[in-house]
C-alpha cells in the first residue's frame, strides 16, 4: 500500500516562505494498492493529482471525509472530472437533511463554480455512507461518523497486509473533562484500532485548543492520547493550523517531543511525503 | 470492544456538563452512564458500578402516584421511550434511598441517530415544580 501525502494544511490553502516545508495546501492524501486508487478528500492538494497519468484507470474513487471547504475545494479542478467515460466514484457522509449531490452542489454550481455536476463529461457516481463498510478493488474500507461539526467520517482501509486510519478532522476530547479513557467511549476509536499508520487531526497546541473547544479539532496532547488508547503504530500529525508556521510547528513537535515517550513512533504529516506499508 | 456511536458518547459527555440528574440506556434499557448528580440518586458512583443491567436499576425508585400507587412500569416515560421511540413526560414521586418520598419530573428522549437508526434513550430528572 502506497501513501502519498498531497494536502496537510487545515483549513485555508497557506503556501508562502513560511509554510513551504511542511507545505500550505489542503487535506488530501492519495492510497494505491495494485491498479487501485483512492483519493482521500479533495482540498486544494488534489491538484497534484492532475500531474499522474491517468490514461491506465478505468476508475477513480474520491472519499470525502466531510464538506467543509478545505476538503472540497479541489474538486472543480480534479482533471479526472473531465475525461469523458472516466468512472469517478465520489464516497461521502449521508446526512439526514440534504442527500450528496445537493450539498455538493451548493458548491460545484454557479455563481461559486461555473460547470454544473450534471454538466461533467465523466461518469459520476455518489455513494452516501456512514457507519458503512464497503470494498474498492483490494482495499475493504469501513467509514464511521467521528465528532466534529456536521456529518464527518473517518476511513479505515484495510489493504491485502496493512491498515491505514484516515481521520484528518476529529476532536475526541470534546468534553467537559476531555477524552474518555474507555475505549467504548472513544469516538473513531474502531477506526484506529491497531492501525499500522493513522493519519489524525492535530492543529492546535494545548492553549490554542481550550479557547477553540467545539470547533472539531484537536490539539497534539490530544492526538498522543487517542493514539495510545488505539494502539496504532505509527503517527501522522495532520491538519495544521494555517497560523502555525514551519518554525511553529517545528517547536511544538519538539515540545511534545519533550513531554513524554509513547509506543509508537509519529511525525508530523509533510505535504509531497510518500510512505509504503506492506 | 466496539465503541459506542458519536451520538451516544456526545449525550454522555453533554450529561456530563449538566447539574441534573442524566440517566443514559441502551437500546435494551441497560443503564450505559449516569453522570454525578444521578449518582447521588442512585446513591452509586458510576466508577464503581459500571454499566447496570436493567433488571437491576429498573426498580430502584419505586415510583409511585399521587395516592401513593406503584407506578406499572409500562406507564413510566423511560420505559414507553424504549418501546415506542418517542419522548415522554410524567411527574410523580419517588423514594430515594433514604426514604424520603420526592416529587420528580422525568422527561425521556430517544437518541436517534443520523442513520436514523434508535441507538438509546435518555431519561432527565427534574425537581417538580408545584402549579
Amino acid at each position: 500500500m502506497k501513501i502519498n501525502l498531497w494536502g496537510v494544511r487545515g483549513s485555508i490553502p497557506t503556501t508562502g516562505p513560511g509554510t513551504g516545508f511542511y507545505g500550505g495546501q489542503t487535506s488530501c492524501t492519495m492510497v494505491s494498492e495494485d491498479s487501485t486508487m483512492l483519493v482521500l478528500d479533495a482540498g486544494s492538494g488534489v491538484q497534484r493529482f492532475n500531474e499522474i497519468d491517468t490514461s491506465a484507470y478505468k476508475r477513480i474513487d474520491v472519499l470525502l471525509t466531510h464538506l467543509h471547504m478545505d476538503h472540497i475545494q479541489g474538486l472543480g479542478f480534479f482533471k479526472p472530472f473531465f475525461v469523458p467515460d472516466l468512472q469517478v466514484h465520489i464516497w461521502g457522509p449521508a446526512s439526514s437533511a440534504r442527500d450528496l449531490r445537493t450539498r455538493l452542489s451548493r458548491y460545484l454550481s454557479p455563481p461559486l463554480f461555473p460547470v454544473l455536476l450534471r454538466d461533467l463529461p465523466c461518469k459520476l457516481i455518489l455513494h452516501e455512507v456512514g457507519n458503512s463498510e464497503f470494498q474498492i478493488g483490494p482495499f475493504k474500507i469501513k467509514s464511521e461518523y467521528v465528532i466534529h461539526p456536521g456529518p464527518t467520517l473517518g476511513y479505515r482501509i484495510n489493504g491485502k497486509k496493512s491498515v491505514f486510519t484516515y481521520i484528518p478532522d476529529h476532536e475526541p476530547a470534546l468534553g467537559r473533562n476531555g477524552m474518555i479513557r474507555d475505549a467504548k467511549w472513544i469516538s473513531g476509536y474502531n477506526l484506529a484500532n491497531g492501525a499500522d499508520i493513522l493519519y489524525h487531526d492535530g492543529q492546535y497546541t494545548l492553549e490554542e485548543y481550550l479557547a477553540k473547544k467545539g470547533w472539531g479539532h484537536s490539539c497534539y496532547n490530544d492526538v498522543l492520547q487517542f493514539a495510545t488508547a488505539t494502539q496504532i503504530k505509527h503517527l501522522l500529525i495532520a491538519h495544521h493550523d494555517p497560523s502555525h508556521s514551519d518554525t511553529q510547528l517545528g517547536d511544538m513537535f519538539a515540545a511534545a517531543q519533550n513531554n513524554h515517550t509513547y509506543p509508537f513512533t509519529y511525525e508530523l504529516a509533510k505535504e509531497g511525503n510518500a510512505l509504503e506499508l506492506p | 470492544m466496539p465503541s459506542y456511536e458519536i451520538e451516544i458518547i456526545l449525550n454522555r459527555q453533554l450529561a456530563d456538563c449538566l447539574s441534573i440528574p442524566v440517566f443514559i440506556t441502551d437500546t435494551m434499557g441497560n443503564l450505559i452512564f449516569y453522570n454525578e448528580p444521578a449518582e447521588d440518586l442512585l446513591g452509586k458512583r458510576f466508577d464503581e458500578t459500571g454499566e447496570v443491567p436493567v433488571e437491576m436499576w429498573s426498580t430502584i425508585f419505586e415510583p409511585m402516584d399521587e395516592f401513593s400507587k406503584r407506578i406499572p412500569p409500562e406507564d413510566l416515560p423511560l420505559v414507553k421511550t424504549l418501546k415506542n421511540c418517542f419522548p415522554y413526560h410524567k411527574t410523580f414521586w419517588i423514594k430515594s434511598l433514604l426514604g424520603k418520598i420526592e416529587k420528580i419530573s422525568l422527561t425521556s428522549y430517544p437518541i436517534i441517530g443520523r442513520e436514523n437508526k434508535f441507538l438509546g434513550a435518555v431519561a432527565i430528572f427534574w425537581k417538580a415544580q408545584d402549579e
